[in-house]
């Protein structure tokens, strides 16, 4: 399996640099403000997320990381009080518009969050929930999305067996992934990650970072981490967040390699944070 | 520097270790005490209904006669009576719930009511009686039919229903209703699938409470004119009837007169009690079969 990876890897540079100029956007996020109350957690945030790239977004505690991500399918609205200024395109259609249907976003734009919250059912119930709710009921079509789905989150062989039993008789590692494949089931176009790692050990993060290598074939992805080296091996950009602004965006090789911002270095050197 | 001094903490433990000593007996004598005034109840109750209590009493119909009454017009009464209480509380209770929890715009509005329904749950159940009167016996004519007595019970224990589902609404993890949300599911999809599922069984043991509750209402019943002394069995909403605790209360009453009813009463309680077991292993079945764990 990693020796698969190394060589999807070098695909990947040959790709990178190959086609680099004809990646679209899919969301291009321009004077972003957003205040919780009177806490202003994003200021004038410009950033351009392109297609099949991983973008990692990194930052202190507390610099808005996680709004950020939330902003992009709406979640943060789940906040009360919560405001919002200047505009998300996504595919060309600001979602900060009001008559932008937010369920329709979010069956688009999918996320997994950073403590794993597989549904009190079966892992098949969990992942045919999605697919369920936007009203496929055939059950072989289900039974196809759900093996798929299991498939694509490499956890199918560690489950099949046991489809029927309760998702939280899972390990940590093994909920996330579950999580992850529930989100492929609503076949999304974006993958937004909100510290998908931070609660889990060293081996099941390894599985999740081979796992985004694998997905972002398919998939644009978004992913918030804390950890440099995670970011260094699995993001073609990186943003780095400060107090609620974008310090620097870039790609990720410049970024660790040759920040242009003072701040960014002493952060990714360990400097603060 | 140490701020900890090993001889100060050792002359106190020693009492510290007596308190706790001394509590925990407090504690267990606050249980006795419950446990043997029930035991005492029971006991009565049982030496003096039990020989009374034979199939004749629970089939038969209501006699002044005591060797020949029997509680079947009580019973059907009540079992009437919670055809309305259950459905009605539930789903009024349930409904207003989820809206206060879930929809309503957090603010004054919401606070308003949220406190309200909590006063309500305190008002005495004489008071929703003549509520009941009012509105459904005079007001809409019902007169003092099963309908009546079972909406006006239905009032006495709604704000219980609504109190208890509001508590397992909110019990809920938010990381579920997210997940589900992330997925592009509507609100009312989430609340379907997720979070009335996953509440259910908070919901059930308050409901559990509040038919316990309005099964043993002598009160309410007493002011809309519900007669004890009944001899037809009431056969549908629009029908006339009597309950078990109004049944128990007049016997009661008028033991007075014919000693026997006395033991009567005794009997109609231990069906009582009985039937409220049955409710309750039912919905207990209910609440564990549908328990989730994470
Ligand atoms: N629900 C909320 N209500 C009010 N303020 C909030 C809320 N969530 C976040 N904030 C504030 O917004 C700012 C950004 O928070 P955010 O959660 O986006 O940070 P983060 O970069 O994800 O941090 P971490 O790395 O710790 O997860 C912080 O100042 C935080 O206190
Ligand atoms: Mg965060």
């Amino acid at each position: 399996m990693s020796q698969k990876i190394t060589v999807k890897l070098n695909d990947q540079v040959v790709k990178k640099t190959g086609r680099q100029e004809k990646k679209r956007a899919v969301f291009e996020t321009n004077q972003l403000n957003l205040w919780y109350s009177d806490t202003h957690a994003l200021k004038d945030i410009n950033l351009s997320i392109k297609e099949k790239e991983v973008t990692a977004v990194i930052g202190p505690s507390g610099c808005g990381k996680s709004t950020y991500i939330k902003t992009l399918n709406r979640m943060v609205e789940l906040v009360p009080g919560v405001r919002t200024t200047g505009e998300i395109k996504y595919k060309n259609r600001n979602i900060l518009d009001r008559n932008f249907r937010v369920e329709d976003l979010r069956t688009q734009v999918g996320m997994v969050f950073q403590k794993p919250n597989p549904f009190p059912k079966s892992i098949y119930e969990n992942i045919a929930y999605g697919p369920k709710i936007h009203g496929i009921k055939n059950k072989k079509i289900l039974d196809e999305i759900v093996e798929k789905s299991l498939r694509g989150a490499y956890i199918w062989d560690e489950v099949k067996d046991r489809l029927n039993e309760n998702a939280y008789g899972l390990s940590g590692g093994q909920q996330q992934r579950l999580c992850i494949a529930r989100c492929l089931a609503v076949e999304p176009d974006v993958i937004l990650m909100d510290e998908p790692t931070s609660a889990l050990d060293p081996k099941s993060t390894l599985r999740i970072e081979e796992l985004v290598q694998e997905l972002r074939e398919d998939y644009s992805i978004v992913i918030v981490t804390h950890n440099m080296q995670q970011a260094a091996r699995i993001s073609d950009k990186t943003a780095f967040f400060l107090n609620g602004e974008v310090i620097e965006f870039d790609e990720t090789d410049k970024i660790f390699t040759n920040p242009k911002d003072s701040r960014t270095e002493d952060y990714i050197s360990g400097r603060f944070g | 520097m140490r701020y900890v001094d090993e001889a100060v903490v050792e002359k106190r433990m020693k009492s510290r270790v007596r308190n706790n000593s001394i509590l925990k007996f407090i504690f267990l004598l606050s249980t006795l005490f419950g446990l043997i005034v029930l035991a005492v109840l029971l006991v009565r109750v049982f030496s003096q209904g039990i020989a009374w209590l034979d199939w004749d009493f629970i089939t038969g119909r209501l006699s002044t006669d005591p060797a020949r009454a029997g509680i079947m017009g009580a019973i059907l009464g009540t079992s009437w009576l919670m055809l309305v209480v259950i459905p009605v509380t539930l789903f009024i209770g349930v409904g207003t719930a989820i809206y206060l929890e879930l929809y309503a715009k957090p603010g004054r509005f919401q606070n308003f009511i949220a406190t309200n329904i909590s006063n309500l749950a305190g008002v005495p159940s004489i008071v929703y009686g003549l509520l009941g009167l009012t509105i459904f016996v005079r007001a809409l004519d019902f007169g003092n039919v099963v309908l009546a007595g079972g909406l006006t019970l239905s009032l006495l224990v709604l704000p219980i229903v609504i109190v208890a589902a509001q508590e397992s609404i909110r019990a809920v993890p938010n990381f579920l209703s997210e997940a589900s949300y992330g997925m592009g599911a509507t609100k009312w999809q989430t609340v379907k699938k997720i979070i009335l599922p996953a509440a259910l069984p908070g919901i059930l043991t308050g409901s559990i409470l509040a038919l316990s509750r309005a099964i043993g209402e002598t009160a309410p019943l007493t002011v809309i004119g519900i007669p004890a002394l009944l001899i037809p069995f009431p056969g549908g909403l629009f029908d006339t009837f009597t309950a078990l605790p109004m049944q128990i209360y007049y016997w009661t009453l008028d033991a007075s007169l014919v000693a026997e009813y006395a033991y009567l009463a005794a009997a109609t309680i231990i069906v009582l009690l009985v039937l409220l077991f049955l409710l309750n292993s039912v919905a207990i079945f209910i609440r564990n079969k549908f328990q989730q764990r994470y």
